[in-house]
């Protein structure tokens, strides 16, 4: 029996009788982190890292039955040791070390190997079994250095200041809305921010995250104050009526599919910036490489092709469905979920 | 290179004519002449000569990657574009360059007879000092197919702005058979000489599908009304003793229809026919399907002549005895182009008859019934209106008789190329046989961005199997499709082939069971025998 099985409800390890990110109702959850198709309702008790839960909670509801913990402390459950390590995707982040009877497996979660300024940067952990993501598991995913990309989002933000428009940029509300805050040069102008991300900004600074000052959108809010300003917002604000308040605006979306000028296209924004929170191609493999694993499970993203290349080049491996989505463009459910917050 | 990069980025990044039309005129301004040429070129898909192949693009690409080969090609259907592709997958220069457009196209050039050797290591170091923009715009100029998202129109209004000279001015000089290697931005633009022009065709005046009613168009004695063929507009140029036949892709296409030949004879000097070439045999025109068979000919074997012969049938008259005639209105232009005619007969030469009509009711009957007079539909053209440039609304409407359509089930997706790119929405349909589903048509266009999505993570979830790029799909889906006629072919599994499929709409409410059958299909192939 391996230690851990996918099963329809989520990862499960039996010896243990506790599930990683599961997708259905189950007892006990251990969580990598607080995004929607990781962090889902409905579980009995709940474990993750501490600065996850205020999210959590702001998401899953405050009553929820959550432990948390730090990173490096160990757990044991029925002879299976857990313990929690960064994995630098968002605060609170973490990849799951599961070992018991010296085999020891890690569930990455998300992940990223830059960091970001906000989150505890990554750090590999040596494991016999490594269950990875791959968002972006292809060869065409190179991320520039974060310095340059936030460059260009300076350069940009000034240039709209300067011809009078509103500068707003969509980023997920959970991670991606607070580095950008952090990175920005908060010097050129006021940040203001939608009520997703505001939310969250409160969570996170409950648990101990520095940000700028934000201010939240509120309404009957003078329009003026908006042009040169900075807007943050979910990227379900897209074409929303809320977003026509601040016209005239230039709009900029922040994702890592922003890395393929189709996507740019379709999506019909002004400026793409390729900022991710996955890692990409050399991250996926350098992380691979540095776990030492003999067996990597690829969950989701470009799974079948990124599990082929990797045993053309001696590592062995093989997909697993999940419901897992990462980082997606289109509608996902991360996005639904932050309409609904709006 | 570095400032058409940005000039191509800037294009890129706005969805503003505006915006594109400074970004261009700015570009122009600061450029020097060969740069300002080239562009002009680039803008009107003229490029240089391909003298790399681009399957060793791939290879080194990959090799530089470090990737496989089928790593590469997958990546290359993710990304839907292979200049990008290449681009994205290369390792990031370790230095920079200053050289020009015209300078890289000039290299490009260069490498035209080079041994491979020198190809490879020209390319690499090209790749090695650029950027991942300027390494795109590279690629492109070596692969072709380069769309900036400008088209002729707004260049022509840049360079207006730029040089000062009219728009419709402008747009003639840059008609015709020109080429950047054997010109100059000076001569182009600037100079007079006409020896040169024997050959250079009218901007052709194009029109816009009707959308409203008719009757909106006012009364009915201000319009002419003609047939809408389904050939490929062309003209047809008499001068200095002459022919020349130009498509309405500007290409010179004069040796691919050796039946026009003796109407240098026939016609007088200095004129210019604007019509529709077509294959006519009995009395009615064929499918559009041999004519394109017979356009892929570089030479014209004499089976073909006979098989497929071409007619033209004119509709306009741009030019008479030397005289500009473009000006003029329509009725005038219509009745000189009517005297020729009857004064210079040639089998070959055919009027586009004006289609009697007393109200708009009556046009729209006789529309209804174009199929069966092998017609797209009706032309609508104002009496009064003048020749204009380029594809404008007001005066000439296209009133197309609506598509058929067919339901059908999706069998197979493929990632798509452009705005398209990373999600499956390039898909094969089917149509009912007995029990078994029998593909006969691809298509693409037609849904929303939405749909696209849907259908995209429907894909994703019903894979049956996987062909390289293509994925097999639990045939569940049900989608309409539009087309404009259809024909015989032996080619196809089905026995048919469509002319302009697309996907009209997506059948939420029909389940596979209730698509149509490949006998549903046959009948509209003797309902509209061609």
């Amino acid at each position: 029996m391996p230690l851990l099985q996918f099963n329809d409800s989520g990862i499960f390890c039996e010896q243990a009788n506790v599930y990683i990110d599961p997708w259905k109702k189950v007892d006990r959850a251990i969580i990598t982190h607080a995004h929607a198709d990781h962090s889902r309702w409905g579980m009995k008790h709940y474990l993750a890292h501490h600065m996850s839960i205020p999210v959590m909670k702001l998401r899953l509801g405050q009553d929820i039955s959550v432990q948390g913990i730090e990173y490096g402390e160990k757990l044991i459950i029925n002879g299976v040791e857990f313990s929690l390590h960064p994995a630098g995707h968002i605060p609170g982040s973490a990849q799951i070390r599961v070992s018991y009877k010296g085999e020891t497996w890690v569930v990455s979660g998300d992940y990223k190997t830059e960091a970001d300024g906000i989150s505890t940067p990554f750090e590999p952990v040596k494991c016999n079994t490594f269950i990875t993501e791959c968002t972006f598991g292809l060869p065409v995913y190179h991320w520039k250095p974060q310095e340059e990309i936030f460059n260009e989002i300076n350069l940009w933000w000034k240039k709209n200041k300067e011809e009078g428009l509103t500068t707003f940029i969509t980023a997920y509300s959970l991670g991606k809305a607070q580095r950008v805050i952090k990175n920005i040069d908060a010097s050129i102008g006021k940040i203001f921010t939608h009520g997703a991300v505001e939310n969250t900004n409160e969570a996170l600074r409950v648990g101990g995250l520095k940000l700028p000052e934000t201010i939240r959108v509120e309404r009957g809010m003078d329009k003026n104050q908006f042009k040169g300003s900075l807007v943050v917002a979910p990227p379900s604000a897209i074409n929303s009526p809320w977003m026509k308040q601040f016209k005239p605006a230039s709009l900029g979306i922040a994702s890592g599919w922003m890395q393929l000028r189709g996507t740019r296209r379709r999506r019909a924004a002004d400026r793409g910036f390729a900022l991710s929170d996955h890692a990409d191609w050399n991250g996926l493999l350098s992380a691979i490489k540095a776990t030492e694993a003999e067996t990597v499970i690829t969950t989701h993203g470009y799974t079948n092709v990124f599990s082929k290349y990797l045993n053309e080049i001696g590592i062995r491996s093989m997909e697993e469905k999940t419901l897992f989505t990462g980082e997606s463009i289109d509608s996902t459910e991360e996005d639904k979920l932050e309409g609904e917050a709006a | 290179m570095k400032d058409f990069a940005q000039l191509f980025n800037a294009l890129d990044q706005t969805n503003s004519t505006l915006k594109k039309v400074a970004a261009l005129k700015e570009y122009f301004d600061k450029s020097d002449d060969s740069d300002k040429l080239w562009t002009i070129a680039i803008l009107s898909h003229k490029r240089p000569k391909r003298t790399v192949k681009t399957t060793f693009l791939r290879q080194w690409a990959a090799e530089l990657g470090g990737i496989p080969d089928w790593l590469f090609e997958d990546a290359y259907h993710t990304v839907g574009d292979l200049a990008e592709s290449i681009a994205l997958i290369v390792p990031e220069a370790e230095s920079s360059n200053s050289k020009s457009l015209s300078e890289w196209i000039d290299t490009i050039k260069s490498l035209d007879k080079a041994p491979d050797e020198t190809k490879k290591n020209t390319i690499l170091n090209a790749w090695n000092s650029m950027n991942t923009s300027e390494r795109f715009v590279f690629n492109k100029l070596i692969t072709g197919g380069f769309r900036m998202g400008v088209s002729q129109k707004l260049m022509t209004r840049a360079l207006a702005q730029h040089t000062e000279i009219e728009e419709s001015e402008l747009a003639h000089r840059l008609m015709g058979n020109w080429e950047p290697s054997s010109t100059s931005f000076h001569e182009l633009i600037y100079s007079k000489d006409s020896a040169a022009d024997l050959s250079k065709p009218y901007p052709f005046y194009l029109a816009y599908q009707l959308e409203g009613e008719p009757q909106e168009l006012g009364n009915t004695k201000d319009w002419f009304a003609e047939r809408k063929w389904d050939g490929i507009r062309g003209q047809l140029i008499v001068r200095g003793g002459e022919l020349f036949v130009w498509s309405r892709g500007e290409e010179l296409v004069t040796d691919r229809f050796p039946e026009f030949e003796p109407l240098k004879e026939i016609l007088p000097d200095g004129t210019v026919l604007d019509g529709e070439i077509i294959p006519i045999k009995d009395g009615h025109p064929l499918p559009f399907g041999l004519m394109q068979k017979r356009i892929g000919r570089k030479t014209v074997s004499k089976k073909i002549l006979e098989e497929v012969p071409i007619h033209l049938i004119a509709y306009d008259l741009l030019e008479h005895n030397d005289k500009d005639l473009r000006q003029e209105p329509m009725h005038k232009r219509r009745e000189l182009l009517e005297d020729l005619l009857s004064q210079r007969k040639f089998e070959r030469l055919l009027l586009s008859e004006l289609v009697d009509f007393n109200d708009w009711q009556d046009l729209a009957e006789v529309r209804e019934h174009s199929r069966e007079h092998f017609c797209e539909g009706l032309m609508l053209k104002r009496k009064d209106s003048a020749y204009q440039v380029g594809r404008k609304k007001g005066d000439w409407w296209k009133w197309k008789v609506d598509p058929l359509v067919i339901d059908a089930v999706m069998i197979y997706a493929q990632k798509g190329h452009g705005r398209r790119a990373n999600l499956y929405t390039d898909f094969t349909f089917a149509v009912w046989d007995g029990e078994q589903l029998v593909p006969f048509t691809k298509a693409y266009s037609g849904l929303t961005d939405a749909e696209m999505r849907q259908v995209d993570s429907f894909v994703k979830k019903n894979t049956i199997d996987r062909f390289g790029p293509v994925r097999s799909v639990t045939p569940e889906l049900v989608f309409e499709i539009a087309f404009e006629g259809i024909n015989e072919s032996t080619r196809h599994k089905s026995g048919v082939a469509l002319r302009f499929p697309r996907i009209s709409r997506w059948r939420k409410d029909k389940p596979k069971e209730e698509a149509n059958t490949l006998e549903d299909l046959k009948g509209l192939l003797k309902t509209y025998p061609r």
